[in-house]
């Protein structure tokens, strides 16, 4: 490392708090919402060496707010999937701000069981309020879609490594959600409904999305405290949009990490190992009551 | 005179007693009320064959709110339930099956850490022994008091239909009126064979919201049991009345061995 890169080195990390993030719960919701936050195609372009988007769910359409396609990181080809929220108005209003229809969720899995096919791992970047709430939607089965994702993924044999970019928002962002590695960029939040959603529905009144976001549990600090991810990609200090390359570069390093361990599993310890920990979540009494009876069934499985 | 109920279907009225006899189903115009899980059972089971599990699991409070607590209680007392859900062992026309029923009585049937645990538990304990599974949801969705908890068991007894898949043991859904929001996203649309009462609203958002996207009416009949099955996502619309008949059907031609 020569002297001017020792120094530029040293710079950006002086601009990066340690990932106990300052913030408010609702600044993080406010700049996870940013329009300058870098996206999905922020950061393969930061990541990738070489990406082809594929199109289409082959059953429908092909979906804008979620963008799918292989990659190459170092030399090791993958998978990607993402929501895409775009970065002004018009991309906003083209991928409805990353709102997906049954059709991306059926986009994704399509690439999904094509990354088994051909032993690719997946990553996914996940930044979207929810899924997209509207009459198509409903009667192509957004229920089914998500919930089909959410069963399959939980046992497709390559490695899965998910990253919540901006907003992670109830079933929609846990439609591409599910995998062995979950992390949050610092700024970014995760939570079963949008603050004005809880606010509206609970305290009856969605001017008090603040409050509702201060006792949600939704930042990057909360669920790593909750043990629901495994780590927090750090940020430059006035969040990621001021320096993409800083949290590429993070996501880059997290996943070639992730990728040299859970490349070596073989594919049934892989999936034992993700079905452990998706079982273990929220359970109620001590480890070996649920714990035994699900090896059981996995032995039974094979 | 206290004892008359109106359908909010038909309007029409009649007396408590007679609903009751009619398995909570309006005898004017087919209307399904909603019926407590143990009207469910003595309608399903084989007399005296119903054993519950995990009666006794109560819920935490991960966000620690004070209404939270409070509102469970409230619920308990209501209800006279721990939980939105029970589950337990029971036989229908003498076949063994897990049962897990929902029920909307307790806080809108939501998803918390215990409906997810205790639906997960006995999908896998189905998985493990050989035994068909049946699942009565009604459920307005995730239990948004217990946070990303709540959004996580959608994964979980997701991810627990697809170890029962592998072991190739049925799982039979029906659904209640009404089945929405987080539970109409996961296990709610993975059966084998998927059922559902007439007239059910079943869909993942709301009407309200999705009201509020489109800024129209929403189409007559949208997000029914009907409109659900025109558009490929239920098999068949069973009436109360026969559901015992039709899971007994379902049971001997989905035989695990």
């Amino acid at each position: 490392m020569s002297n001017i890169e020792l120094k530029e080195m040293k710079e950006r990390l002086s601009r990066v708090d340690k990932y106990a993030s300052k913030r408010t719960p609702w600044e993080c919701v406010k700049l996870s919402r940013n329009i300058n936050r870098p996206g999905v195609d922020d950061y393969i372009k930061l990541i990738c060496d070489d990406f082809m988007p594929l199109s289409g769910d082959r059953l429908f359409g092909d979906d804008k707010a979620m963008l799918g396609g292989i990659g190459l990181i170092d030399d090791i080809p993958v998978t990607i999937i993402g929501n895409r929220k775009g970065s002004n108005l018009k991309e906003n209003i083209d991928v409805n701000y990353g709102m997906s229809h049954p059709e991306g969720y059926r986009k994704a899995l399509r690439l999904a069981k094509q990354a088994q096919r051909f032993n690719r791992p997946i990553i996914s970047f996940i930044d979207t309020p929810g899924e997209y709430p509207g009459l198509g939607s409903e009667e192509r089965g957004i229920g089914e879609a998500i919930a089909t994702n959410l069963k399959e993924f939980s046992t497709i044999s390559v490695p899965i490594i998910n990253f919540i970019i901006g907003e992670g928002g109830s079933g929609g962002a846990l439609g591409i959600g599910v995998g062995d590695k979950l992390y949050l960029l610092e700024n970014a939040v995760y939570s079963v409904i949008t603050p004005e959603g809880f606010a509206s529905i609970l305290m009856k009144d969605s001017t008090k999305a603040e409050e509702a976001a201060n006792i949600m549990k939704m930042t990057a600090q909360d669920l790593l405290e909750m043990g629901i991810i495994n780590g927090v990609i750090k940020e430059d200090k006035e969040g990621a949009h001021k320096d993409p390359s800083f949290s590429a570069n993070e996501i880059k390093k997290t996943i070639i990490k992730d990728l040299k361990s859970l490349s070596k599993k073989n594919p049934n310890s892989l999936v034992r190992y993700r079905l452990k920990k998706i079982r273990s979540i929220g359970a109620t009494k001590e480890q070996h009551s649920w714990s035994e009876p699900l090896l059981k069934v996995l032995q039974k499985a094979k | 005179m206290e004892n008359l109920i109106q359908c909010p279907n038909c309007h029409e009225e009649f007396d408590k007693s007679i609903l009751n006899e009619n398995l909570e189903v309006c005898p004017s115009c087919n209307y399904h009320f909603r019926m407590k899980c143990e009207e469910r059972i003595n309608l399903l089971c084989d007399s005296n064959s119903f054993v519950e599990i995990d009666e006794d699991l109560i819920s935490s409070n991960p966000l620690e709110l004070k209404e939270y607590e409070e509102k469970l209680k409230a619920h308990k007392t209501k209800s006279n339930l721990n939980d939105a859900v029970v589950t337990g062992k029971a036989k229908i026309n003498n076949e063994e099956v897990y049962l897990c029923i929902m029920s909307f009585d307790f806080m809108g049937g939501s998803m918390g850490a215990i409906v997810g645990e205790k639906i997960t538990k006995i999908m896998i304990e189905g998985a493990l022994n050989d035994t068909p599974v049946v699942i009565f949801c009604a459920s307005g969705g995730a239990r948004m008091q217990e946070g990303i908890f709540s959004l996580m068991q959608m994964a979980k007894t997701s991810a627990a239909v697809a170890l029962m898949n592998k072991c190739k043991v049925p799982l039979f859904v029906v659904l209640t009126h009404p089945t929405t929001g987080g539970v109409s996203a996961s296990f709610a649309m993975l059966g084998d064979v998927i059922l559902s009462e007439p007239g059910a609203l079943i869909g993942f958002a709301g009407p309200r919201v999705i009201q509020g996207t489109i800024g129209e009416k929403l189409p007559k009949g949208f997000q029914t049991a009907e409109f659900q099955k025109e558009h490929g996502f239920v098999d068949s619309i069973v009436e109360r009345k026969n559901i015992k008949k039709t899971l007994s059907f379902l049971i001997k031609t989905h035989k695990v061995k």
